[in-house]
């Protein structure tokens, strides 16, 4: 085994990789929590979001007409568990488990002809001066544009959250739809929106690892990535800022262990393998003590007889 | 204008009526979906409904459909009990393979000695594993209240890995010329789950799967804890006033489903699958949620819907082979199948109504 092999600056500036599109989707969840809706298909719409990014940027050349048809493509997905909850007025935790089913078919019927083909490279974007700061500098700002939207991203929902009349009469819906109905608002329109900005988000996430993380096609490649992405809204006591904590944290475990599999630390791969999935269950134990802070309807379902 | 009315009571004839009506829903837009492909959809709605138990090949196909039907069929009663009661037990196939890592473990362990009591006490092993590995999120809910769903579908993943650990490690077949995977226990006479009678499909999984049915049936109808399971899935309030302990009820049902789960990995394994290998997690867990949905969570309904989805797993093989169809459009038709299965479930508890103009709701 050798530990020296394992470079701090190189090890954090991957953590920001893969943390961002942990980020992307849980702040898009976040949204959709916020205004009281659970969707737990994320890992549908993340994987559909991959090979729709994946297909577009392949065909095209283009990149970012990839990342935009994942977002589309993601947002197109959440429209059917939106219809199913908001207008059918169905379970939202079946419809959610449905939609990852879905998706996962969906992906893999999509991806068939694009296993083994590569994607186009994505430019990288230095922030002119700050990339120049020794160790920071190849941390923060030597990176692609999609992890500086991710962060602006998150200072956006935050703002917006927090400081505008949007950002309260969402809040409103999802701490008390049938207040928020009295009051004028329309509750299944607002909701139907977060919930297709909420699978723009996962889309983009998906697309992140497709194309520019790994940057292939493989059936399954998210592996359980938008399920994390689920538990970080709960650690996170559906704060933003907390999300990119967290996202950075589940970042750091996933490369830690890809870097100790390969500088062959004593523990088996499969072991380290299993590491993130087993400190998000760790965190969910350890976050669950406090349900103050979750939206008082989340996963109730809206209709207006009721 | 459509409008949405609230039925006073969930409607008995829709409760029947519409997973027949999602099936021909998914039938239509498969057939739809199988056109795009270029297929032609009469031919390969034809092939996966029909020709598994009426084509001249039915003799081979038919055992098959007990031998795919019976896990779906023994996970799904675990889960619908669960489901019932609002208890998202999602991580079935980590149970399942759980199970089966257990079971196949007690065996390989005694290999090669033979013994009566070997299968009864690998059929304990793998549902005292899948049991245990429930548990772990039913207890940390009981303890911490954290979310179920979230832990047992992380469990997914460990149990996966654990999985592979497994076939390239502990119970690798050491005289296996160094490939990955366990002894095969077909050739292993006091493990192997033979089938019954020769040539029909019936092995002690297909067995186990009925009595569960049976069980789960006289459990929801005639016994008190089903009752409390079902009073507090429609009301909680009702079942708080009743003393239904949730504590006690969410144990039970996990852990049931588990138990259940983890013999279903069993059967497969010491049967038809034979060893531990890397690829041994087929995806029954997660198809055994929509067989219970679309059995409308009642024992009896799962029964038939376990049968329809074996089904669809036989008929898309058969399209597979013969018409070219790729495997994951069949994965898209029995996830289409619970979209079109939620949707359609409105008519149950509500009216549809058609108004003239908009009115102020």
């Amino acid at each position: 085994m050798d530990m020296s092999a394992i470079n701090p600056v190189l090890l954090l500036a991957s953590l920001i990789v893969a943390a961002t599109p942990l980020l992307l989707a849980a702040i898009g969840e976040l949204v959709v929590e916020k205004s009281g809706v659970l969707n737990l298909g994320v890992e549908g719409m993340m994987i559909t979001g991959a090979i729709c990014g994946f297909a577009i940027a392949v065909n095209t050349g283009s990149p970012l007409l990839g990342l935009l048809a994942a977002a589309m493509g993601g947002a197109v997905l959440s429209l059917l568990f939106a219809i199913l909850t908001q207008f059918a007025l169905a379970n939202q935790v079946a419809s959610g488990l449905a939609l990852t089913l879905f998706g996962l078919g969906i992906s893999a019927l999509l991806g068939q002809g694009f296993q083994g083909e590569k994607a186009p490279a994505f430019p990288k974007t230095d922030i002119p001066l700050l990339s120049d700061i020794p160790a920071v500098g190849h941390i923060l700002f030597s990176h692609d544009i999609v992890v500086y939207l991710a962060f602006l991203l998150t200072l956006g929902v935050w703002l917006v959250l927090k400081y505008t009349r949007v950002g309260l009469i969402l809040r409103a819906v999802g701490e008390n739809h049938d207040a928020a109905h009295a009051l004028g608002y329309k509750v299944v329109r607002i909701r139907v929106l977060a919930i297709m900005f909420g699978g723009a988000c996962a889309g983009l996430g998906g697309a992140y690892i497709s194309l520019i993380r790994v940057p292939q096609w493989t059936e399954g490649m998210t592996a359980g990535i938008g399920w994390i992405a689920l538990a970080l809204v709960v650690f996170a006591s559906w704060k933003p800022w907390r999300v990119l904590l967290g996202a950075c944290l589940f970042g750091g475990v996933n490369v830690l262990q890809l870097n100790l599999q390969a500088a062959g630390f004593a523990i088996p791969v499969e072991y380290l393998a299993m590491s993130p999935y087993l400190i998000t269950i760790l965190v969910l134990v350890i976050m669950s003590a406090d349900r103050s802070s979750a939206p008082a309807s989340l996963g109730r379902s809206f209709h207006a007889s009721q | 204008m459509i409008r949405l009315e609230k039925r006073p009571q969930p409607s008995q004839l829709w409760t029947y009526l519409t997973p027949v009506l999602a099936v021909l829903l998914t039938m239509i837009a498969g057939g739809a979906l199988f056109a795009f492909l270029g297929k032609d959809p009469f031919e390969a709605i034809r092939t996966i409904f029909w020709d598994p138990l009426f084509s001249e090949f039915a003799f081979y196909y038919r055992p098959q459909l007990l031998v795919k039907g019976a896990p779906l069929v023994l996970i799904a009663i675990g889960l619908s009990l669960g489901f019932r009661a609002g208890i998202w037990n999602i991580g079935a196939e980590g149970q399942y393979i759980v199970g089966a890592i257990c079971g196949a473990g007690v065996a390989l362990a005694l290999y090669p000695m033979e013994a009566f009591w070997l299968f009864p006490a690998m059929v304990i092993a793998g549902a005292l594993g899948g049991m245990l590995w429930a548990m772990i999120p039913a207890l940390l809910k009981v303890k911490f209240g954290t979310n179920e769903i979230l832990v047992s579908l992380m469990l997914v993943y460990v149990a996966e890995n654990l999985l592979a650990s497994m076939a390239v490690g502990l119970l690798k077949n050491p005289e296996g010329f160094g490939f990955p995977g366990s002894r095969n226990l077909q050739q292993y006479p006091s493990a192997h789950n033979a089938e019954l009678i020769t040539g029909s499909g019936m092995h002690w999984g297909v067995v186990a799967a009925l009595i569960a049915v049976i069980f789960a049936y006289v459990l929801l109808n005639r016994h008190m804890l089903g009752f409390h399971i079902r009073l507090t899935g429609e009301a909680p309030r009702a079942a708080r006033f009743a003393g239904v302990r949730p504590a006690r009820l969410i144990l039970f049902c996990l852990g049931t489903s588990g138990a259940l789960a983890g013999m279903a990995g069993l059967f497969e394994v010491s049967g038809p699958s034979g060893q531990i290998g890397i690829d041994f997690g087929s995806g029954y867990g997660f198809t055994a949620i929509i067989v219970a949905f679309l059995g409308r969570l009642h024992p009896v309904g799962i029964l038939l819907a376990g049968g329809l989805m074996a089904l669809t797993y036989i008929g898309g093989e058969i399209a597979q082979s013969n018409l070219g169809l790729p495997s994951s459009a069949i994965q898209l038709f029995q996830g289409m199948l619970l979209f079109f299965l939620l949707a359609v479930d409105v008519l149950t508890n509500f009216r549809i109504r058609l108004t003239n103009k908009a009115e102020v709701a």
